[in-house]
């Protein structure tokens, strides 16, 4: 058999039976199964009895085809897209704190968060946190952006998404 | 009806249909085993081993169809059934295991034998529960049973803490289930039944590749149709055999790595397979690469997730092989099929070639037994009738290979696990679902020491299984392996220090007999069936340096077999 190689990064959205447990059966899956996971993140939806999960991950067609369908083989699974084979939109939080002990220091941090358009929502007198909120690689730069700003903490919420216009995943 | 949780339990199996649940007592599980007690619509099976209970109830699925139901205590009981649960879960096969577990106040405190049994089974089931409120109990139940028979089958785990059995609900026999997170496909989509019949129209050198889906399906006189029609050769998976009968003149065999030179080289110069609730495993496709290089693919199997696994195909098609099977031939019969039938001659007369090498030809040597010789012994004094369980190892591949399948669910064994230990306790699933029928175990004497303490429950059951013991003093398909690749050197397969097997039934209070030449074979297997109520052991000593053939080494491609 001739496999197409080339590796894709894609953005699986799940709905799923918010029970105990679903979120160990998907976790479960990848590892026993060698998929990769970049990010993963749940919630329960506006309909408490379902969960929403949006796992990132890398692999090839025929990988990412294995992907959904063992996905879809998931007795708690009901529903699940792949964001990436049509329009979509992708968002992630990210949260950091620097050092900020100069009056410099702080301008030029306020600077760079006008820029990106995040905001700051914690100050201290040594430290500001601010929370940014876009694609991955937006946030990538921003976190790059801090070079002579010593950061002290990072976290990022994980990838959710969501396609754009007309196609909706629910029941 | 007002009812304690066990009580809801033992009345839903009966109410499910269940005759049987095979299993072991203990602290978390005493309330289940006091309202057993009670009632007598469901048949309680006292196995020796936990493991044992649930090749028990895989043996009963298999030869029924029906599931298998187990119920063991927490913590030990549960991580000894595991894997049972395990080899069930590799060929597909429909079982509810109930385990006990702790109350549920005292979960995740480390509690006496507490284990986390969905987290234990969770990659070997298909699905598993547990039960937090007595309400939930007989709905739970009846997810299980639905979950575990339809779609492709599979093992489910209901975990019911002990403190869940104590309590009180309401029972009312749930008849009906849905469930929006769950709705397998069963039939197939036109479009794709049209493409698959325009390949099969166009194809001069097809094959019908045909596995254990349709013997799950109980599909097999639809394949015997299907077959005719196209006239195309076919081929079985071990777990296929007996889906498609052995003495069909389109029969070629067995493929894989043990499978016959016709049906390897058949499947590997073909330009269609039309491959049939089988999953392309490895010990089938040897060397993927090379595997069929020419053939396009038509692949019907209801799992989607078995299509497209490990080979390209062209055309997918998600169904029960019986519906699929019958949409085929409607389409066959009302699409105009018209084959090339010079070329479809042409490509018999290179596959009656093919058989003429005449792969499962052995020499025999004087009174040394050969072990394929006594498997068509028995073929011939079961008149090749008989229910016939395995354990793993060369006596598995021979039996395969010599006995000669004719039905579906006739020939049980553990292909996917390759569990060593399933053969009796299997038999005792067998037996019990068919109390008339002849029950061979065939084994080797290292598996049957793994659960040989089940000859216990034979006798508590009268459970006349015939064990044919094919003892080559080796663990013979290591030893063979160390021969062909380890240059001989054979670490730790032989079998020291064996316990004599006929002194050893006798204490069980069974009939032990030993044979040691070739000639005292027949006569021997004839007196054992002929004690139709009792369990005989039958420990023939065969050819220890015997070797399975055709064999693919690891990495070949199948068209690549060494040969006797
Ligand atoms: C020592 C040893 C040697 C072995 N050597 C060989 C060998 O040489 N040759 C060989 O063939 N095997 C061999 N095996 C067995 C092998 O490991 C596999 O178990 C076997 O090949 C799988 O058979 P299968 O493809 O029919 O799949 P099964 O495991 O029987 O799977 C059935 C398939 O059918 C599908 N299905 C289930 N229900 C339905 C339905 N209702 N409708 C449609 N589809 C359905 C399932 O989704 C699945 O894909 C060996 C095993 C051992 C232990
Ligand atoms: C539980 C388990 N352990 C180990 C193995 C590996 N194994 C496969 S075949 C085999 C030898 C079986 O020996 P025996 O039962 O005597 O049968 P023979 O091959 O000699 O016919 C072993 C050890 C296995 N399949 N299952």
């Amino acid at each position: 058999m001739k496999t197409e190689l080339k590796e894709r990064r894609h953005i699986i959205s799940i709905l799923m039976e918010n029970e105990a447990g679903a979120l160990s059966r998907i976790a479960g899956l990848f590892s026993a199964r060698g998929y990769n996971i970049e990010s993963l993140t749940v919630a329960p939806t506006e309909d408490l009895t379902l969960s929403r999960m949006t796992v990132v991950t890398r692999g090839s067609a025929e990988i990412i085809e294995q992907i959904t369908k063992q996905l879809n083989k998931l007795v708690d699974v009901i529903k699940l897209v792949d964001l990436t084979e049509g329009p979509h939109i992708e968002r992630e939080m990210l949260m950091i704190k620097v050092k900020t002990s100069s009056n410099d220091s702080r301008e030029e941090v306020t600077r760079l968060v006008d820029i990106f358009r995040g905001r700051i929502i914690d100050v201290t007198s040594t430290s500001y946190t601010i929370e940014l909120t876009g694609a991955g690689d937006k946030l990538d730069a921003f976190i790059s952006a801090f070079e002579k700003t010593p950061i002290l903490e990072t976290v990022r919420s994980g990838v959710s998404g969501i396609s754009r216009g007309a196609k909706n995943l629910h029941i | 009806m007002k009812l304690k949780g066990a009580e809801i339990l033992t009345h839903f199996l009966a109410d499910e249909g269940v005759e049987f649940l095979f299993g072991y007592p203990g602290g978390a599980v005493l309330h289940i085993y006091d309202a057993i007690d009670q009632q007598d619509r469901v048949k309680h099976i006292l196995v020796r081993h936990e493991q044992a209970a649930t090749h028990a109830a895989d043996g009963y699925a298999r030869s029924t169809g029906k599931p298998g139901v187990v119920l063991v205590t927490s913590g030990p009981g549960a991580t000894n059934a595991v894997t049972g649960i395990a080899t069930a879960y590799m060929d597909s096969i429909p079982m509810v295991v109930i385990t006990g577990q702790v109350p549920t106040h005292l979960i995740g405190n480390d509690a006496f034998q507490e284990v986390d049994s969905v987290g234990i089974t969770r990659p070997v089931v298909k699905h598993n529960f547990l039960v937090k409120d007595v309400k939930d109990l007989a709905l739970t139940l009846k997810k299980a049973f639905y979950v575990a028979t339809t779609g492709r089958p599979g093992p489910v785990v209901v975990d019911i803490p002990k403190d869940v059995t104590a309590n009180v609900a309401d029972y009312v026999y749930p008849e009906k289930i849905e469930m929006r997170s769950y709705n397998p496909v069963v039939k197939a989509h036109s479009g794709q039944i049209k493409k698959a019949v325009k390949l099969m129209a166009a194809s001069t050198r097809p094959i019908i590749y045909a596995g254990g889906g349709v013997i799950l399906d109980n599909s097999s006189k639809e394949l015997i149709k299907l077959a005719h029609k196209v006239n195309a050769p076919v081929t079985n998976t071990s777990m296929g055999l007996g889906g498609f009968p052995a003495s069909d003149k389109q029969n070629v065999g067995m493929l894989g790595m043990h499978g016959t030179y016709e049906a390897n080289m058949t499947i590997s110069n073909c330009d269609l397979i039309i491959a049939i609730g089988a999953r392309f495993d490895d010990r089938v496709t040897g060397n993927i690469e090379k595997f069929a290089p020419k053939a396009k693919i038509i692949h019907v199997d209801i799992d989607p997730s078995s299509i497209a696994k490990n080979v390209k195909v062209d055309v997918p098609i998600v169904g029960s092989v019986g519906s699929v099977i019958k949409a085929l031939l409607k389409e066959i019969k009302e699409g105009g099929f018209k084959q090339d039938k010079a070329a479809l001659k042409e490509w018999w007369k290179q596959v009656d070639e093919w058989r003429e090498k005449e792969c499962l030809k052995y020499k025999t040597n004087g009174d040394i037994i050969k072990p394929q010789y006594a498997l068509e012994v028995l073929h011939k004094i079961t008149k090749g009738d008989a229910y016939v369980t395995s354990d793993v190892g060369q006596h598995q591949m021979w039996a395969a290979q010599y006995y000669g399948f004719e039905k579906p669910r006739r020939w049980i064994n553990s292909g996917g696990l390759g569990t060593m230990g399933f053969g009796l306790p299997a038999a005792m699933g067998v037996q019990l679902a068919y109390p008339k029928a002849q029950v061979a175990c065939v084994t080797g004497e290292g598996s049957i020491q793994m659960n040989i303490q089940e000859l216990s429950t034979c006798l508590q059951y009268n459970l006349p299984i015939k064990i044919i013991c094919l003892n080559n003093g080796y663990l013979g398909m290591v030893r063979q392996w160390q021969e062909f690749f380890y240059e001989e050197r054979y670490s730790s397969s032989y079998m020291e220090s064996l316990p004599d097997f006929v002194k050893l039934a006798e204490a069980y209070g069974h009939v032990g007999m030993q044979v040691t030449k070739a000639g005292d074979v027949e006569g021997a297997l004839k007196e054992a069936f002929s004690l139709k109520d009792r369990l005989v052991f039958v420990d023939i000593l065969t050819d220890p340096k015997e070797n399975v053939y055709p064999m693919v080494p690891n990495n070949a491609g199948l068209d690549e077999m060494i040969l006797v």
